[in-house]
């Protein structure tokens, strides 16, 4: 040790190492100065894998825009760190996919550059609810999947799948569940409000939101675990640990067909469908080579492309689509769906989480 | 070695590094902490600079009472597990061969190189219905049928004092190893036992070591966050995990920066008390 801090080293040494690293550490910038490439933030695990697998590669190919896939965090926590590192001026990635609530958030600081709809052909493919603007009309991101939060079950405790939401509520299901332990995450306000009171309409009233907090409190006795990480739910699901509760759809229907005894049902109030946008950071300068990407994502055949390898729902016009009445089935349901009352978690969040985690801890 | 207090402003000079590096590393982030935690909270957006007390003023409510007195509850209870289990084991290990005390250390650090994340997953799965440790208690005939041990306040604990339990016998061990051995000598040679000895010379001769170990033992549980969620049900949530929800899920920063505040303070508070109860203590 002692002989390491007594070699002399020159001040040339010190200064020649200090442009050498210097010059490696802008090294990055000076690439990216030269090639096309694009900054593409998905969900990181399964999504970003078949993401890499599936889609970018191909994209490459056919454009000559490279594609850095970055793993982004589920939640707001990449609305956070997009948002601060927009005030500074940089994107961590320059198109992400985002959630609904976290798309209605970025518009309120104008995080979101606007896109020019003339530079996406495609965009008239996309069913109308899937095109996310702002108040003023400028678009502000672009559906760029689905996917549904169904009621799950373990085949070797349930022999019978469940039809309905009610089976949440029903006393023989004693500790039995697994629920998403947020509520702009889990949507159970509103899978309460459409199996009890007729209808997400419920909640538009305070005295509304409040009575389905009331009814939804009646299944705590059967909640054994609120979880925020999904892989805790996915192993005890598998296990019949915990043999029935809300999960996706997707990966739900991925593990079945590894062999795992677990099911997906729509039940008959209908499945809760939540999407997530491309949208493109104000700061960023790739604003060319993301049309391109927002548009190649837009075409029908790459909407099957996804439903057949990633399981997610078409944001695309069904008939445009050449999946079969089975692959459709397979990720979507002819049920009328549960769309989650977002605004409420823009305009109401903070009451709403109040309320919310009172319930499930009190 | 003969300790001289520092004559020359030169002297001062080793310590610009640490002071450097706790002012980057801690003063300046605590300090945007505070700062952040007056902001005004836009729940349609992110914040705005401000200097309001919104943020303290949700804080102060029941609810929040109840989880932080539960936090402090739960922190304090793994701090004396960890302690009561430690200090006997450590005395004893101080005692041991040199290859077992190295085996032992060994594989107490061992410990400490695994995440939050599988302590909580593995005992998830030893404490479950379907592969936990009630099985083998079938097996031997004990139980009739395997039952799930979590989410429970007991499944908390277990996994908190497993996780803490290696730093505490690390901080004890330096203590246990220094002492006197002619201490507990004398005491035998009197006629205590063992244990009597144990209780009425080598406890009082470590006091200050424990209460020290007790303190660390219990701000390091208080940060907690993923073996409540992993393990307990929602009311053995601690505030760190709210804080969690509030940063990252809801994103609420000011809210969430201003519990976090709140936890300091009241950390800092319990401390110093037990520092001047300590020297109190002494002096009578």
């Amino acid at each position: 040790m002692r002989d390491i801090l007594k070699t002399n080293v020159s001040r040339r040494a010190v200064l020649g190492a200090g442009v050498a690293g210097a010059s490696l550490l802008a090294m990055p910038a000076i690439l990216r100065a030269q090639d096309k490439s694009l900054k593409v933030g998905v969900y990181g695990g399964y999504f970003k894998d078949s993401f890499d697998k599936n889609i970018f590669a191909d994209f490459t190919k056919e454009t000559g825009i490279a594609v850095e896939s970055i793993a982004e965090p589920t939640g707001e926590a990449w609305l956070v760190q997009l948002e601060q590192a927009a005030k500074a001026g940089q994107a961590p990635a320059d198109v992400s996919m985002m959630s609904q609530v976290a798309m209605l958030k970025g518009q309120s600081t104008e995080l979101w550059a606007p896109l020019d709809a003339a530079k996406i052909p495609n965009l008239s493919n996309l069913i109308d609810h899937f095109v996310n603007k702002y108040p003023d009309g400028r678009l502000a991101g672009v559906g760029a999947v689905a996917w549904y939060i169904t009621l799950v079950t373990n085949t070797d405790v349930f022999k019978e799948a469940p039809t309905s939401w009610t089976a949440l509520w029903d006393p023989a299901n004693a500790d039995k569940l697994g629920l998403l332990a947020l509520v702009s995450n889990s949507f159970l306000l509103e899978v309460t409000a459409k199996t009890h009171f007729g209808g997400t309409n419920a909640l538009d009233t305070e005295e509304g939101l409040l009575k389905a907090f009331e009814k939804l409190a009646e299944v705590k006795p059967n909640v054994r675990l609120w979880y925020r990480d999904e892989a805790q739910f996915e192993q005890s699901l598998k296990s019949g640990e915990i043999p029935m509760g809300q999960y996706y759809h997707d990966v739900t229907g991925l593990a079945a067909a590894d062999g795992q005894p677990v099911r997906s049902t729509f039940p008959k109030e209908g499945g809760i469908m939540d999407s997530g946008c491309w949208a493109l950071s104000r700061a960023s300068s790739k604003v060319e080579e993301a049309h391109i990407f927002i548009n190649y994502m837009s075409q029908p055949k790459i909407q099957a492309l996804l439903s057949r390898k990633v399981g997610t729902a078409p944001t695309v016009k069904r008939d445009l689509i050449d999946l079969t009445a089975e692959e459709f089935a397979a990720v979507s349901s002819d049920i009328d769906p549960i769309i989650p009352r977002y605004d409420l978690y823009t305009t109401k969040a903070d009451w709403l989480n109040q309320k919310w985690t009172e319930m499930i801890a009190g | 070695m003969r300790r001289e207090a520092p004559q020359k402003l030169t002297d001062y000079g080793p310590l610009v590094f640490p002071a450097g590096m706790l002012i980057v590393f801690f003063v300046v982030p605590f300090a945007t902490m505070i700062a952040v935690s007056f902001f005004r909270r836009d729940p349609s957006g992110f914040y705005t600079p401000d200097f309001v007390f919104d943020n303290y003023a949700r804080f102060l409510s029941l609810f929040f009472g109840k989880v932080l007195g539960f936090s402090l509850f739960l922190a304090v209870t793994v701090a004396i597990c960890c302690v009561v289990l430690a200090v006997p084991f450590t005395y004893l290990l101080s005692r041991a061969k040199r290859r077992t005390q190295v085996l032992w250390l060994v594989a107490l650090l061992s410990i400490l190189s695994l995440s939050e994340v599988i302590i909580g997953f593995a005992w998830s799965t030893l404490f479950s219905r379907t592969a936990g440790i009630t099985n083998l208690l079938v097996m031997l005939g004990i139980m009739d049928q395997p039952v799930a041990l979590n989410p429970s306040f007991g499944a908390v604990l277990t996994a908190m004092t497993y996780q803490a339990l290696p730093y505490t016998v690390l901080v004890l061990y330096p203590a246990l190893v220094r002492l006197d051995p002619t201490l507990t000598e004398a005491a035998r040679t009197l006629g205590a036992s063992p244990v009597k000895s144990f209780f009425t010379v080598v406890v009082p001769a470590l006091r200050n070591t424990i209460v020290a170990t007790l303190i660390m033992v219990f701000i390091f549980a208080l940060g907690s966050y993923l073996l409540p969620q992993i393990l307990g049900r929602p009311q053995h949530w601690t505030l760190s995990v709210l804080i969690t929800d509030q940063a990252i899920y809801q994103s609420n920063m000011p809210f969430a920066a201003a519990m976090a505040v709140f936890l300091v303070l009241v950390t800092l508070g319990l401390v110093a008390l037990t520092v001047i109860a300590g020297r109190k203590g002494e002096a009578a």
